[in-house]
């Protein structure tokens, strides 16, 4: 699963592991994340995904194999990684009761930041993530879309070359949630790395790759279409009917249905085209139920998630 | 059953209206939800979700309107209604250092299960919830998706009709939440009523119906693949020299633009679509339709309706009052 490591790369991450007592958070990690790339990092809670972040970002040694990050290898220089990296999360980046303003002096200030250069910065960031009405505004009473860019413009005070987004879109508004996006690609444009992870499938599907983590290994790595392909080949349909139990008592025993799943008031079916034909799949389906109403549906990131950490189970 | 609705309607709201201060959190909310349903309460952080919920499971009386639950007030303890009633809160206060056994147990003797009844019904909601061989673990030490599936299986002890879930999915793993749509899968078919809110547009398709949440009252209410149906405006995968596409782009028509895994997702009005289209492939672009989703029709429609806060002054006009409320109930 080695990836592009090329002379490029803004991440490179070879055998990495961390043990803590005897149990390991991350086991024989290797990848790569190529300049300008959006990289989707996902997994259940406890796969290993926050360990990962904290040694990548130069907080928490390896016991295990190595790490190089904007060329810095983690181990040997966590400081010098830390002026490289920008990290967000929702959750802890900023300190309610300061304003915007007093929240990103205080972080300037952490990156050895001061004086008439920081207030530059504030002044370009503010207006970058458009927050200039809202400076003198104490942050907790900011709307969670408004939140999250004062916690972005934090995260790119020192104009980092790869950010971290830790789950940086929870319980957004999708207003607010695309406006961060376009926010964030703004930045990728120009060449800076995103290391995201989400719990949500559809905004992985925004990265150009994704990286699944099982139990501290990473399970599967490649494109969202890739792995698609790779872990749920076939077609997928919506099935919508009246008679749902019937059908859903029928379909898993007919011949090229690989997976038959309830989904909203239907459900979605996978089948080999080779063996069973969307002519074929109505005529049954409407063999059970007349009504039956049989529509292409594309496969999604949840069923790949599914398949590789479950087995397919659901 | 004291006063009867509607054949066959479960969960009633009627006009509810609710400030807290001079923060309005439902502005005429009104839906209906029928016998064996899944309903999607569906909007983002302050639109009202939590408020809802709390006045339909009895916990607050609304300022304006009426809640019923299988006819009955649920703010009048007296009437039966809480026995029908499953309500799981997003912070749900399970005992941290009472073991998942213990906990059950706890909420058994609270609805006053008889030991045989209980030991029946907590061995089923352990197997469906796959939680048995953790029986002994203390509460506190469960991963968030556990913890979740253990609330929902204290709120189902004592079988209720309806069932209230505030955003049971939020910042639980994607498997978990799978596990979680399937057992509600699971209830409904047993002709259980399930209310369940949600920040995340993606979840709304997994609902029989939805309900669109914003600015306190519903924006638009129906059958997920009938709503995304109607969406006006058409999706495009395009994938070329992306630098070149987005200076493209930088025109009228365009309704957004977002990354796709290496391509561009880009929502266009239905009348620019054409034109557009004819633009991108003229670069040398691969252009593909695409299925619009939730997302793009409540961006569609929520643009013109105004924000639930007040974008010039940038200050949270709803949502802070809700999280004290919540905070109150501890």
């Amino acid at each position: 699963m080695g990836g592009a490591a090329t002379a490029g790369a803004a991440i490179v991450v070879e055998g990495l592991g961390r043990r803590f007592g005897s149990f390991d958070a991350v086991r024989e990690v290797s990848f790569g994340v190529g300049r300008g790339e959006i990289f989707g990092y996902l997994g259940a809670n406890g796969a290993g995904k926050s360990t990962t972040i904290r040694i990548l970002c130069g907080l928490l040694a390896p016991t295990a194999g190595r790490a190089r990050v904007a060329g810095i290898d983690v181990r040997a220089d966590p400081e010098g990684v830390k002026r490289r990296i920008g990290y967000m999360s929702q959750k802890f980046s900023l300190y309610p009761d300061l304003t915007v303003e007093e929240n990103l002096d205080f972080f300037g200030g952490a990156y050895g930041l001061s004086g008439k250069a920081l207030a530059q910065r504030i002044d370009a960031l503010v207006a970058e993530v458009g927050l200039e009405a809202q400076r003198r505004v104490q942050t907790r009473s900011l709307p969670g879309g408004w939140q999250q860019r004062a916690a972005l413009a934090g995260a790119l005070l020192h104009d980092p070359e790869i950010l971290f987004l830790d789950e940086p879109t929870a319980g957004v508004d999708p207003a607010s949630r695309r406006e961060f996006l376009a926010l964030v690609r703004r930045r990728v444009r120009r060449g800076v790395t995103v290391f995201l992870t989400t719990h949500y499938m559809d905004e992985a599907e925004y990265c150009g790759r994704v990286g699944l983590m099982v139990d501290g290994r990473l399970a599967t790595l490649g494109t969202p279409a890739e792995l698609k392909a790779r872990h749920v080949p076939g077609a997928f349909f919506a099935v919508r009917a009246g008679r749902r139990a019937d059908l859903l008592a029928m379909l898993p025993g007919l011949d090229g249905v690989l997976a038959a799943n309830p989904y909203g008031a239907g459900f979605r079916v996978r089948v080999d085209p080779a063996r069973l034909s969307v002519e074929g799949l109505a005529a049954r389906c409407r063999g059970v139920d007349a009504g039956a109403e049989i529509e292409p549906a594309g496969a999604t990131l949840d069923d790949v998630f599914l398949q590789v950490v479950a087995g397919g189970r659901a | 059953m004291g006063e009867v609705v509607e054949p066959g309607v479960v969960l009633l709201a009627e006009g509810l209206e609710h400030s807290f201060g001079a923060v309005r959190a439902l502005a005429g909310l009104s839906f209906r939800v029928a016998a064996g349903e899944l309903y999607g309460l569906i909007g983002a952080d302050g639109a009202g979700k939590t408020t809802a919920l709390r006045i339909l499971a009895g916990l607050m009386r609304p300022g304006r309107g009426t809640a019923r639950i299988a006819g009955k007030d649920p703010a009048d303890a007296r009437s039966g209604v809480r026995e029908l009633l499953g309500y799981m809160p997003q912070r749900y206060s399970l005992y941290g250092d009472l073991s998942v056994g213990e906990n059950l147990r706890f909420f058994a003797e609270l609805f006053c299960l008889d030991r045989r009844v209980f030991a029946e019904r907590s061995e089923r909601l352990l197997g469906i919830t796959r939680l048995a061989r953790f029986i002994d673990r203390p509460a506190e030490k469960l991963s968030g998706g556990m913890y979740k599936k253990l609330a929902l299986a204290c709120a189902l002890l004592h079988r209720p009709e309806v069932l209230l879930l505030d955003e049971p999915t939020n910042g639980v793993d994607p498997v978990s939440r799978l596990d979680l749509w399937e057992l509600l899968y699971g209830f409904v078919a047993e002709g259980m009523s399930v209310v369940v809110s949600t920040p995340y547009m993606d979840e709304a398709e997994r609902c029989h119906r939805v309900g669109l949440l914003h600015g306190g009252r519903l924006l638009l209410e129906g059958a997920p693949e009938r709503l995304v149906g109607g969406f006006e405006g058409v999706v495009l995968r395009v994938t070329g020299d992306l630098e070149k596409v987005e200076r493209q782009l930088e025109g009228a028509g365009v309704i957004a633009v977002a990354p796709l895994g290496g391509s561009l997702r880009v929502v266009v009005g239905a009348e620019a679509a054409g034109p557009v289209e004819a633009e991108l492939r003229g670069l040398g672009a691969e252009v593909e339709r695409l299925r619009p989703n939730f997302e793009d029709l409540f961006l569609a429609r929520a643009g013109g309706e105004g924000l639930p806060f007040d974008r010039a002054q940038g200050v949270r006009a709803e949502g802070a009052e809700e999280q004290r409320a919540q905070r109150g109930e501890g």
